[in-house]
């Protein structure tokens, strides 16, 4: 009988799973147009998966393991129980391997039973808890169907009932493992992911054989210039369509959720949720039908969209709160954890752009900080005609003045910032004593345009993009040293799209180098513990994680780690223009920071990061001091003699300069 | 007109728009009085809005006119999507232009404008003078229009320490912003961008008084340093929260005008404005 019976069902559901696949595709084309190299991207699956995304997955090694052994075990089993008993080929010896393979599905399946036994929060619940018997029913059925195959059992063994049995039980395996990946249920990432791995809007975020880093966090320019081209994204099918795809892949595993500091702090934003919007919005319908954590304080089942509908709306029942994309502060902490290489970033400074540049309804002092931009090219609406005040006894040499050197020190908006001055007057510091060839723009600098794009106003970031550009194009400069990370990633991965193509270094990184290369000498340090706190826009936007390290290294000091350090660490709340947005949550990102700090029992935060200074000093009972490197660099620096360390092209100012590097 | 006035948008308000210029850079935005003014307009359910502007037409009256374009998101029906730019060269005097605009073509029936520009004269004069040429009343410090109804707008005029008065006045009429009311919304570069600017061309009349005048940036003025005395945190609060020494002054209320200007009169001697 099951002779019979199986492959009925399994070209039925194969069938069925085909028309399912066709509606989930055709969801997606609800897109906008977005070219993919098609074949090469469907090539590129098996690398994509077993390098980069196992990469990610394999953080938690019983997890890995387990999908290892049952996604891996799945795929097998259902290639050869196609052949098997679907097409009855080579039954006597594929049989052995579809045993083989539907065994370590079995075993992979008790392992994902055992999870779901007492889930963390982060995991969904609803579907999400049968799958474990679902796996269990598949594999243990084609195992069972497949004893006689092999001849362990007698062809005829057992009664119909038992028969009938296990064809229900292979049934219910088929429905939720083949028809449940496109017709939506827990498996749909596995066909959304595959299909996401091979288009991902991204391409070069994945390493290849060649070794490429791998990284691409730079924000996508907007066509500013077609006026018929959308403004950031209104409706989910403002979305590229490869973005849509993107959402669906998602497999609810709340890695995300567990790092999201604005979700730990109280506001309302949950990364999965936020995800899971945009496939409810696609789709078209209610949030009442997911079963994880809701945002902060939003009950679950208010919100409802359609693919056409607006995402946020001004009025009645919306998809997703403006407050939502407003708590982001773009940290990519979860982009970073995502298995499924999600962009949430991306979705919410898209989601973004539209309420900036279309709506006009930018929260909090927002609207008044891109004013400010827009008429004094600082976010604090400083006279851009005082940028270099805080430098007036320094006598840097201007670009203006020397047309070329090996360093442009950028300054960023820091120089407006009397603590921030402290930190550039230590990098100064150092680079004299190191002999640099440092000169600055001073006046001709501008804004970065950092924060007015993640405010989602593209327009003035691109205009001081491109001023800045025409500016630095007047000079010659080997590379950019900037002590600003925000900076730092703005030139280095976001003014190439608008033709500024730059060797920009963060200052750790530069003082790392000329440490190794012998031009600085340091003392060692006595005093204290030491933590060091990574930069979001330094560690995960730009994989610099070691050269911070080793500049407190070369000082002698031994670094007491946090928990979340490196490409786990938590954000300091100010990136993203989150500390403009300021929407309220429970407590205060930085608060939480400073408690990973006391964890430490570090008596100094050390920090690469004018944004992160001023967030950590913020800390009320703070339990530790904050420092910049350039701050370590600078009270540690052996200094040979002073007239020798008055840089060479400066003569008639030795006295000022001494009393820097004293 | 009374009977018009039930009918959804059959309320037009014009709103007079100047170029701004920014205190620190200078350079051309929307000025933020004016911005007032048109938020008090798009503040008024089913009144039809029209934006004019008088002057040259060059960059600055560009960004800046898009600049007021940019609020009106959400607002395209309502008109406010289009300025009437009434082209004049810099050296006219834009006052029987804007006057024929108003009264010829746009035919509003409520006019707002700022109190005065944020460059060029910034005298403050202009809607006194449109007033006195269309025969129109004005009012001068209007933070909201809370009602029109039969051909009479129902006002609410800004006093010194966030008093407020209630006024009742005839349209047509002219109306100036108070630097109290609500601030303008958020500048959008979408609206802003598909925003049009229709140019209407206006015989110039050429500004004679002007020609005599010399003109040369403000020279700064030594300011007086705030000396803090307080040596407590508190004493610090209560000076900053305390309202400020007028304790003089007296409100007149139903008296005849003869009492009124005669109260004024002893005032001003009183202040030795008059002698």
């Amino acid at each position: 009988m099951l002779d019979t019976l199986l492959p009925i069902l399994i070209f039925v559901a194969l069938a069925l799973a085909a028309i399912g696949a066709w509606r989930r595709i055709r969801l997606w084309r609800q897109g906008r147009p977005s070219p993919v190299p098609f074949f090469r991207g469907l090539a590129a699956v098996p690398r994509r998966y077993l390098v980069d995304l196992h990469h990610v997955v394999a953080r938690d090694k019983v997890m890995s393991n387990t999908h290892v052994a049952t996604a891996g075990g799945f795929v097998l089993a259902a290639v050869l129980m196609i052949l098997v008993h679907g097409l009855n080929l080579a039954e006597g010896v594929l049989g052995w391997p579809l045993l083989a393979a539907s065994a370590v599905m079995f075993g992979g399946s008790l392992f994902v039973m055992r999870r779901r036994r007492n889930p963390p929060a982060r995991l969904s619940r609803g579907p999400w808890m049968r799958l474990p018997w679902s796996l269990m029913a598949f594999s243990l059925g084609v195992l069972l169907a497949t004893l006689p195959t092999v001849g362990i059992l007698p062809q005829d063994a057992g009664s119909w009932v038992l028969a009938a049995t296990l064809t229900l039980l292979v049934a219910w395996g088929i429905a939720e493992l083949f028809l449940g990946m496109t017709w939506g249920g827990p498996m749909k990432h596995a066909f959304a992911g595959a299909l996401h791995l091979a288009f991902h809007r991204r391409p070069e975020r994945f390493s290849s054989r060649s070794g490429g880093e791998g990284r691409s966090t730079g924000l996508k320019a907007l066509d500013l210039d077609d006026e018929q081209a959308p403004l950031g994204v209104q409706t989910p099918s403002d979305f590229t369509w490869n973005q849509l795809l993107g959402f669906d892949a998602c497999v609810q595993c709340g890695r995300c959720e567990a790092v999201c500091p604005a979700f730990a702090a109280g506001q309302p934003l949950n990364p999965k949720k936020l995800i899971q919007d945009m496939v409810v919005g696609m789709a078209g319908g209610t949030d009442a039908g997911y079963h994880g954590s809701p945002y902060p304080d939003r009950p679950i089942g208010e919100h409802r969209g359609d693919p056409q509908g607006p995402i946020v709306a001004q009025a009645g029942q919306t998809l997703v709160d403006a407050d939502t994309l407003w708590s982001c502060t773009t940290c990519r902490a979860c982009v970073e954890e995502c298995p499924m290489m999600i962009e949430h970033v991306d979705a919410i400074v898209d989601m973004r752009r539209f309420l900036t540049l279309e709506q006009g309804s930018t929260p909090n002092k927002g609207a008044e900080v891109i004013d400010n931009l827009i008429a004094t090219d600082n976010p604090g609406g400083f006279d851009p005609g005082s940028r270099m005040h805080w430098a007036a006894d320094l006598d840097l040499s201007l670009m203006r003045d020397v047309g070329q050197a090996e360093v442009l020190l950028w300054l960023g908006d820091g120089v407006f910032d009397m603590r921030n001055q402290r930190t550039l007057r230590a990098l100064i510091k150092v680079l004299r004593a190191a002999r640099v060839d440092f000169a600055v723009l001073g006046d001709e600098e501008r804004d970065s345009g950092d924060v007015a794009r993640r405010l989602g106003d593209e327009a003035t970031f691109q205009s001081l993009a491109k001023r800045n550009i025409a500016t630095l194009s007047q000079y010659r400069f080997q590379r950019i040293v900037t002590c600003d990370p925000h900076s730092f990633h703005v030139l280095r991965n976001e003014y190439g799209e608008l033709g500024g193509h730059y060797t920009v270094s963060h200052h750790s990184t530069y003082i790392a180098e000329l440490y190794d290369a012998g031009r600085l000498q340091f003392t060692s340090w006595k005093r204290g513990t030491v933590t060091y706190h990574d930069p979001c826009y330094l560690g995960r936007y730009n994989g610099e994680y070691e050269a911070p390290r080793h500049v407190l290294k070369a000082l002698g000091i031994d670094v007491a780690e946090m928990t979340r350090s490196g490409h786990r660490s938590r954000c300091c709340g100010g990136g993203g223009a989150a500390a403009i947005t300021d929407i309220p949550g429970k407590q205060r990102i930085p608060d939480m920071r400073m408690n990973d700090v006391r964890e430490t029992g570090a008596d100094l935060v050390a920090v690469g990061c004018p944004q992160c200074t001023a967030m950590l000093e913020g800390v009320v009972d703070s339990p530790a001091d904050v420092r910049d490197i350039a701050e370590f660099a600078a009270d540690a620096l052996v200094v040979e003699s002073s007239s020798d360390a008055v840089p060479p092209t400066v003569s008639d100012n030795a006295s000022s300069s001494q009393e820097v590097v004293s | 007109m009374p009977h018009e006035l039930t009918k959804p948008a059959s309320l037009t308000v014009a709103v007079l728009l100047s170029v701004g210029r920014h205190p620190v850079t200078g350079r051309a935005r929307r000025a933020d009085q004016d911005a007032r003014g048109l938020e008090l307009a798009l503040s008024l359910s089913a009144a039809r809005i029209e934006l004019v502007h008088a002057g040259p037409f060059d960059d600055a009256c560009e960004a800046s006119m898009r600049g007021y374009l940019g609020m009106s998101s959400g607002y395209t029906e309502t008109g406010a999507d289009s300025v009437t730019l009434v082209e004049q060269p810099s050296q006219a005097d834009v006052l029987p232009a804007l006057s024929h605009a108003l009264s010829e073509s746009l035919a509003p029936q409520l006019v707002i404008a700022g109190e005065r520009t944020e460059q060029g004269e910034g005298s403050g004069m202009l809607p006194y003078q449109l007033s006195e040429s269309l025969g129109w009343p004005i009012v001068g410090g209007i933070v909201a229009v809370e009602a029109v109804d039969e051909g009479v707008a129902t006002l609410l005029q800004a006093l010194p320490r966030g008093q407020r008065r209630r006024l009742s006045v005839r349209l047509p009429a002219i109306i100036t912003v108070n630097a109290t009311a609500t601030s303008p919304r958020q500048s959008a570069f979408g609206p802003a961008r598909r925003g049009t600017l229709a140019v209407v061309e206006q015989p110039a009349v050429h500004d004679e008084a002007q020609d005599e005048w010399h003109v040369e940036p403000a020279r700064k003025r030594p300011k007086r340093l705030k000396i803090v005395k307080s040596t407590s945190a508190r004493e610090r609060f209560k000076a900053a929260a305390a309202k400020s020494d007028g304790g003089g002054g007296q409100v007149l209320t139903d008296v005849t005008p003869d009492e009124g200007a005669a109260a004024i009169h002893k005032l001003l001697k009183e202040e030795g404005v008059l002698r």
